[in-house]
């Protein structure tokens, strides 16, 4: 209790927009607050009972258009100043709901009351999160219970965090340190006690962060074992006799749908290729894939889908 | 001695089977009291339990029972029956020149439904309580709580047919009851403020019903709706609770703005600067209200250009809320003012209003809410629209009309400084939380991390005075129905027809049915007159 913090630290690159945002509401809303305040101390002084003040109104139909413009402006000025902050805010939004294609990914499930973190390459921990400043960092995260919401207040965001789908959340750190992490949808009993840390690193000391501490292979290498294990590639791979897609050069692209339309094969439609097959099926395809719905732990169905990840944008084209 | 509604029955049973509407208003008034102290003592541990970030006072399990019945009672059983089901059950015959309400015996059905309702949710408490928040957000309320959630949702399931038959008795009232030459026009804005509430009433609580009906289908029986591992959706839940929950807060604060107009008009001895504005912006907010749920989910993983969509909408409806605090600030113009407890209870309430509302635009702009969502920073917001807008106009109301009610005067001086107490308190308690909030302390902690204890420590502090300026009121108006001196018809000289009866009101409210001929809050005119 030694000073009195006003603010938070600011360490994302969309923290500044935020605060941006912020201030001005702080600001403007100060400056209404104050102007309310000051009519209404001054009518109160002015026009209590038993004061002098004039109370006429020597011209009536003056006074009536008078009243008339101010019920307009009135209206108006907020709605122009709303309509303008909701444009701006609505800009930060869209920019946080974007994700960067060359954004670093991270798999996040969350259960009550901990944070399971996987990175890629193998490297795993519980309540903390170690990224790279200076690049977008892109997680995927799901639940295997409730709902949970990752909030990191030094980076300005926040994003729930569902059980039975992927929701994402992207930032870039732009200061190296370390920054408190928390649940923020309410999820039972420790939910006070399901936080950690993010620790942010330069580049170089990530890289030897993420070599280091006990490996169990790749997310890719563990996927691509769960894949034959579950016999997917009877049917997905190069010999099989069913008529099932490739699924080489799958990721990112473009998904025609037997329905019509056409889906991006995000990490969303990828789970759900797994787990409710019937959803949307591939146009030219019968809807002949198993669903494999209670066999597949949310983090190996993370594994298989970093494998698919893998084995995805790079492939030639021809292979598919 | 003439016969009033107070003395013409005596015993229990004259009150238990009354069908008079004031006096259903006056056993709501005893019910909600109870319900809203019992709310209060709720929160008086959370404020003493946070006051160190180690959770010291209450187990954890505990702390989270404690916000959730605070939350329960004080929305479902206090907030959203409060100024209706009181002022409003009392008020809305009168101030028509009706002698009761359309469906005096629905009313006092909505009461038992409401007691009922009440009575599943104290059951609970004492079984054992809840800890799902009042929002119940699934699948922890239906396939991971151990706690009493069927009880409570069962409570506030009954106490909602409470609401939509309050609701549907002024809306038939309204329309059809309204004494000679009363138009819509002439209708006071209390009169106003309980249609649109009414509105909201009658549509928006039957979603609610369902939706607590479909959280006991998935709890008892396992089939799934919500939880998606039952083949549920993860986010249905969330936009039919707020489909319903949004609207009611406007079952909250339109009231609240009812009041505050009857008073305002009053003390300041002026018609409401736009009334017509006034009365169609209420409408307005009931209608719109409705569409802006989705401001609650802007990181719920809905879609984001939903987002976009809520966002304008909320900005959209707040347009109306705003001009209502400039008209109510322009009423005062070339007024004759005094200061009286209830009008400055109904100051208290424009300011604590006004930040509530400005609060609402940070939260209503996308790129910012994703910061402050869930934080304390929401929790101050609805306060100051829940607890400083609404609760502050209410107590503004009960000191307006207690005269009438109870035909006794309190002490005003007490009363004023009841007000100043709670102004202060309130803004002391809560203020704190928007900072803690920017921070990032998380909504529903027990326990924090050091560096927010200051922040908490001063909320703890105001909360202990705003205590005691919700706790004297009823000291010194329990001392006024025995010891006060007796109210004149019309103490405040004031216009609405609740004032032209004697005080307390004949059973019939009225000798001789009034006949309108004039707008509402001809004070100006008057004054003019008589100089
Ligand atoms: C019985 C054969 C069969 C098995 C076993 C099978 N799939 Fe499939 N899979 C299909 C068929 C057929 C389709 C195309 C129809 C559709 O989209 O549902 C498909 C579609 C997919 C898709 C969507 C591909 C696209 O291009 O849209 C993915 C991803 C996928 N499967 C992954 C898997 C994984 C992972 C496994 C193992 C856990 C698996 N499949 C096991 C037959 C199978
Ligand atoms: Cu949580
Ligand atoms: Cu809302």
């Amino acid at each position: 209790m030694e000073h009195l913090p006003f603010f938070p630290e600011r360490a994302s690159s969309i923290a500044a927009e935020v605060d941006d945002l912020y201030f001005s509401w702080l600001g403007l809303s100060g400056l209404v607050l104050a102007a309310v305040a000051v009519v209404i101390v001054v009518f109160a002084v002015k026009y209590r009972a038993g004061s002098q003040a004039d109370r006429g109104i020597p011209d009536r139909a003056a006074h009536e258009r008078a009243t008339h413009w101010i019920e307009i402006a009135w209206m108006a000025i907020p709605l122009a100043i709303f309509l303008a902050m909701y444009v701006w805010a609505a800009a930060v939004y869209l920019k946080h709901a974007t994700v960067p294609a060359d954004a670093l990914p991270i798999y996040v499930v969350g259960k009550q009351w901990m944070w399971h973190v996987r990175h890629p390459g193998g490297r795993r921990e519980i309540d903390e999160l170690h990224v790279p400043v200076g690049r977008p960092v892109e997680l995927v995260m799901t639940s295997q219970d409730v709902i949970h919401s990752f909030s990191l207040p030094a980076f300005r965001v926040k994003q729930d965090v569902l059980p039975g789908r992927y929701t994402t959340l992207w930032f870039e750190a732009t200061r190296a340190g370390e920054y408190r992490l928390f649940c923020t949808q309410y999820c039972g009993t420790a939910h006070s006690r399901m936080i950690g840390r993010v620790v942010a690193m330069e580049p170089a000391a990530f890289a030897r962060w993420l070599s280091g501490g006990n490996q169990a292979g790749t997310m890719a290498a563990r996927g691509a074992a769960r894949f034959r294990q579950l016999g997917c590639g009877g049917c997905h791979g190069p010999n099989a006799a069913v008529h099932a897609p490739r699924l080489e050069g799958l990721f990112g692209k473009p998904v025609p749908l037997r329905g019509g339309g056409t889906v991006i094969a995000d990490e969303g439609y990828i789970r759900d290729a797994i787990l409710l097959p019937g959803k949307d099926v591939r146009a030219g395809y019968e809807p002949t894939m198993p669903t494999f719905r209670g066999q597949i732990g949310e983090e190996d169905l993370l594994d298989i889908v970093e494998y698919l990840k893998s084995i995805g944008s790079n492939a030639p084209e021809e292979m598919r | 001695m003439k016969t009033s509604y107070l003395t013409a029955g005596f015993g229990l049973w004259s009150w238990l089977a009354t069908r008079d509407h004031k006096r259903i208003a006056i056993l709501y008034t005893i019910s909600i009291t109870l319900l809203f102290f019992i709310g209060g003592a709720a929160v008086a541990l959370i404020r003493l339990d946070l006051l160190t970030p180690h959770s010291e006072l209450v187990s954890i399990e505990t702390y989270n029972k404690l916000f959730s019945m605070h939350g329960v009672i004080m929305v479902w059983f206090f907030l959203i029956p409060s100024i209706p089901a009181t002022l409003g059950n009392f008020l809305v015959p009168m101030m028509i020149g009706a002698r009761d309400l359309a469906f005096p015996r629905l009313n006092l059905l909505s009461w038992y439904l409401y007691l009922l309702g009440a009575l599943f949710a104290i059951g609970a408490l004492l079984a054992g309580g809840v800890d799902t928040g009042w929002t119940f957000y699934t699948p922890f309320s239906t396939m991971f709580s151990n706690t009493h959630v069927f009880a409570v949702v069962a409570g506030v399931f009954v106490a909602g047919f409470s609401s939509i038959l309050t609701g549907l008795n002024f809306i038939v009232t309204i329309h059809e009851m309204r004494a000679p030459g009363l138009t819509w026009f002439r209708l006071p804005l209390f009169v106003w403020s309980m249609y649109a509430t009414s509105l909201i009433l009658v549509l928006a609580t039957p979603v609610l019903a369902m939706t607590l009906f479909l959280i006991a289908v998935e709890r008892l029986f396992g089939i799934g709706v919500f939880d998606p591992a039952l083949g549920g959706g993860p986010l249905l839940f969330q936009h039919l609770f707020w489909f319903y929950s949004h609207p009611a807060v406007y079952i909250m604060i339109v009231p609240a703005m009812g009041v505050a107009s009857e008073i305002i008009g009053c003390f300041a001895r002026n018609g409401i600067f736009g009334y017509r504005f006034m009365a169609y912006a209420m409408l307005a907010i009931a209608g719109f209200g409705f569409l802006v749920w989705g401001h609650h989910m802007f990181v719920s993983g809905q879609s984001a250009y939903a987002g976009t969509v809520f966002s304008l909408l909320t900005f959209l409806v707040s347009v109306p809320s705003a001009v209502k605090v400039f008209n109510w600030a322009a009423t005062l113009y070339k007024g004759r003012i005094s200061f009286d407890a209830p009008m400055l209870y109904a100051l208290g309430f424009i300011g604590l209003f006004t930040v509530g509302g400005l609060t609402g635009l940070f939260l209503a702009s996308l790129g910012l809410d994703v910061h402050l969502h869930d934080t304390y920073f929401v929790v101050a917001h609805f306060h100051y629209i829940m607890v400083g807008g609404a609760v502050m106009a209410f107590f503004g109301g009960i000191h307006f009309w207690w005269p009438k009610v109870t035909g006794r005067l309190y002490p005003d001086a007490w009363a004023r400084f009841a007000a100043l107490l709670s102004f202060f308190g309130f803004n002391l308690t809560f203020f704190p939380q928007f900072i803690v909030g920017y921070l990032g302390m998380p909504r529903r902690y027990p326990e924090y991390p050091p560096e927010f204890q200051v922040w908490n420590v001063l909320s703890s502090a105001g909360a202990s005075v705003l205590a005691v300026g919700y706790a004297l009121p009823l000291f010194y108006l329990f001392w006024s129905l025995r010891y006060g001196p007796p109210a004149p018809d019309n103490p405040w000289r004031a216009k609405g027809l609740e004032w032209q009866t004697p005080s307390p009101p004949p059973p019939e409210n009225f000798l001789a049915t009034p006949v309108v001929a004039a707008e509402p809050y001809a004070y100006a005119d008057e004054d003019s007159r008589s100089g």
